[in-house]
């Protein structure tokens, strides 16, 4: 992998989800991004309750991302082997909390306005 | 007599298609080929592409997105899609045996004849191909990706049929072939016993497959704990593990850690399935090793078509197996200047990889829409290849290489090219397979 483009990185999303689940997904990360952003225009601030349950959503999220990965690739923690598998499993854990924080604020949020 | 035959065609081509093309757009005379910056170049020419796998395919897909008018047609006769990087995680009881499979048909790209026929003869001097119908196709350009044969009867005793019983498995044998293998593998880390692991004197596809499997088959025994019960050998055919020296001395490292014995110059020639005997050829004469399992690498040559074409090497040391014989750089023919090779038939010193075919295939194509135009390219294929080399379950050395054995990492200081990594496995288990059918629709 010589040579890393942004058309080459889509081209093999769309092979590793298909098409349109690759698109989809994406779709569904900018509306949960979007009911995110509507629901702090809407209150002009931060909920200090909703927050906190929506990290320990995101802690949970974060683990379950790093439970998918791992499983869906038939291989355990202790295979992390170098530094770079470090990032990459906190990174993982990162992305799954940051989702899963953002989604279930958003949710929260427009369940509560509704 | 030859040579200038194929270089009167090649001018001619250029006259004409330097008419067909007037007005056309061309594509810069860059060094690197750029298929997204490159315009269309029209051409009536005839491309006879022998051969629809990973290569003709890929081939085909470039030339498609590069060229306006010309017919392309790609000939083979077998109508499923194999992605054989996947057999080594069949055979290690990952993957289904479908997991490899897909059709020809959905990766033969819009506007490609696909006759589904094998070709039976190329002749170079007359620019024709004879399919196994005996249909005759005159080409302008013609680009060989038949791929290569598996010698399984080169070794005395040896016959597909017996992949998946008494001991014997083999991971090239298709996806059926890998699922029996790991089938065997399964039962021999379940009892113990001798496990033997070996690679042909020939060129070969993938390399580090056959390494791979035996660390594959030391992770089993130990997470079953059978690990005492197993003794493992990997006999090697030369005098090192692997051709890159400094990956051969890491796999070197690793299997004396692992406990994995090593014996090297030992060829195998014969095996006797009743009595699980293997019998090599080494310098100092036959050596006999028995086993419970082994993992039967063949000896593997050109497509029998082209091994005994004109096309073929007529010395030095890849004439033996027929590969053709290309310049290695361009992958162009010495002799036919309107004949190019790409993926596991090419006559190149390394790469008979998927990865090859990744860069290999738009240096051809590069040179072919370059003939078409008129004009010169400079794309050269510097022999990239890699190996996600797999030495458990969950971890894999991202090794990459070029013509010179130099490490080629793709992504220097954060990933070690030999270091064993759980990121790698990642790659080799979710990522590999999407690129390389993005590689076949010509995207990646």
């Amino acid at each position: 992998m010589k040579e890393l483009t942004f058309s080459t990185l889509v081209a093999v999303f769309e092979e590793m989800f298909g098409r349109w689940l690759f698109w989809a997904l994406l779709a569904l990360a900018l509306a949960v991004a979007l009911a995110f952003v509507l629901v702090l225009v809407r209150e002009r601030r931060l909920q200090a309750r909703r927050l906190i349950l929506a990290e320990l959503i995101g802690i949970a999220g974060g683990l379950a991302a790093v439970w998918l990965v791992q499983t869906v690739t038939s291989s355990r923690l202790t295979d992390v082997g170098g530094p770079i598998d470090a990032v990459a499993i906190m990174g993982i854990w990162i992305t799954g909390a940051f989702v899963a924080l953002i989604a279930s604020y958003a949710a929260f949020g427009l369940i509560s306005r509704g | 007599m030859t040579q200038s035959r194929s270089r009167r065609i090649d001018l001619d081509l250029s006259r004409r298609h330097l008419l067909a093309i007037s007005g056309a757009a061309l594509a810069s005379g860059v060094a690197a080929p750029s298929r997204a910056a490159a315009a269309k170049v029209a051409t009536k020419a005839h491309i006879v592409i022998a051969g629809a796998g990973a290569a003709g395919l890929t081939v085909a897909n470039h030339l498609v997105a590069r060229l306006d008018g010309a017919r392309l047609t790609l000939l083979d006769a077998r109508k499923e899609h194999y992605y054989q990087p996947g057999y080594t995680l069949v055979a290690a009881g990952l993957k289904s045996a479908g997991y490899p499979v897909s059709t020809t048909r959905q990766w033969v790209p819009p506007g490609v004849e696909w006759i589904e026929e094998a070709v039976a003869e190329l002749d170079p001097q007359a620019n024709r191909v004879v399919t196994s119908t005996g249909k005759s196709l005159g080409y302008d350009v013609l680009v060989v990706a038949t791929g290569l044969d598996l010698d399984y009867a080169a070794i005395e005793g040896m016959t597909t049929d017996l992949i998946g019983r008494d001991g014997i498995g083999s991971v090239y044998a298709g996806p059926e072939g890998a699922r029996r293998t790991w089938e065997e593998m399964s039962r021999f880390t379940d009892k113990g016993g001798a496990g033997l692991f070996q690679r042909p004197a020939t060129e070969m596809k993938c390399a580090g497959a056959p390494l791979k499997y035996a660390f594959i088959t030391d992770d089993y025994a130990r997470r079953k704990g059978t690990r005492q019960k197993v003794k493992l050998t990997y006999a090697a055919h030369a005098g090192a593990l692997f051709s890159v020296p400094i990956v051969s001395e890491k796999v070197r490292m690793l299997y004396a850690e692992r406990g994995i014995d090593v014996v090297y110059s030992h060829v195998l020639k014969a095996i006797d399935p009743g009595r699980r005997i293997a019998t090599f050829e080494t310098p100092k004469g036959q050596a006999q090793i028995g086993y419970d399992f082994i993992n039967v690498v063949p000896p593997m040559r050109a497509a029998a078509a082209v091994r005994k074409s004109p096309l073929a090497w007529q010395s030095g040391p890849l004439a033996a197996d027929g590969w053709v014989e290309v310049d290695k750089t361009t992958l162009r023919h010495i002799r036919f200047a309107n004949v190019f090779a790409v993926g596991d038939v090419a006559g190149v010193p390394k790469g008979k990889t998927a990865a090859s075919v990744k860069w290999q295939a738009p240096v051809a194509v590069e040179h072919i829409v370059a003939d078409l135009s008129g004009r010169k390219s400079g794309a050269t294929y510097n022999g990239y290849t890699s190996c996600p080399l797999i030495t458990r379950i969950g971890r894999a050395m991202l090794v990459e290489f070029d013509y010179d054995n130099n490490l080629t990492p793709s992504f220097p200081g954060i990933i070690a090219p030999l270091e064993e990594l759980w990121v790698t496995w990642l790659m080799k288990e979710i990522a590999l397979k999407p690129t390389y059918l993005a590689m076949l629709r010509g995207r990646a």
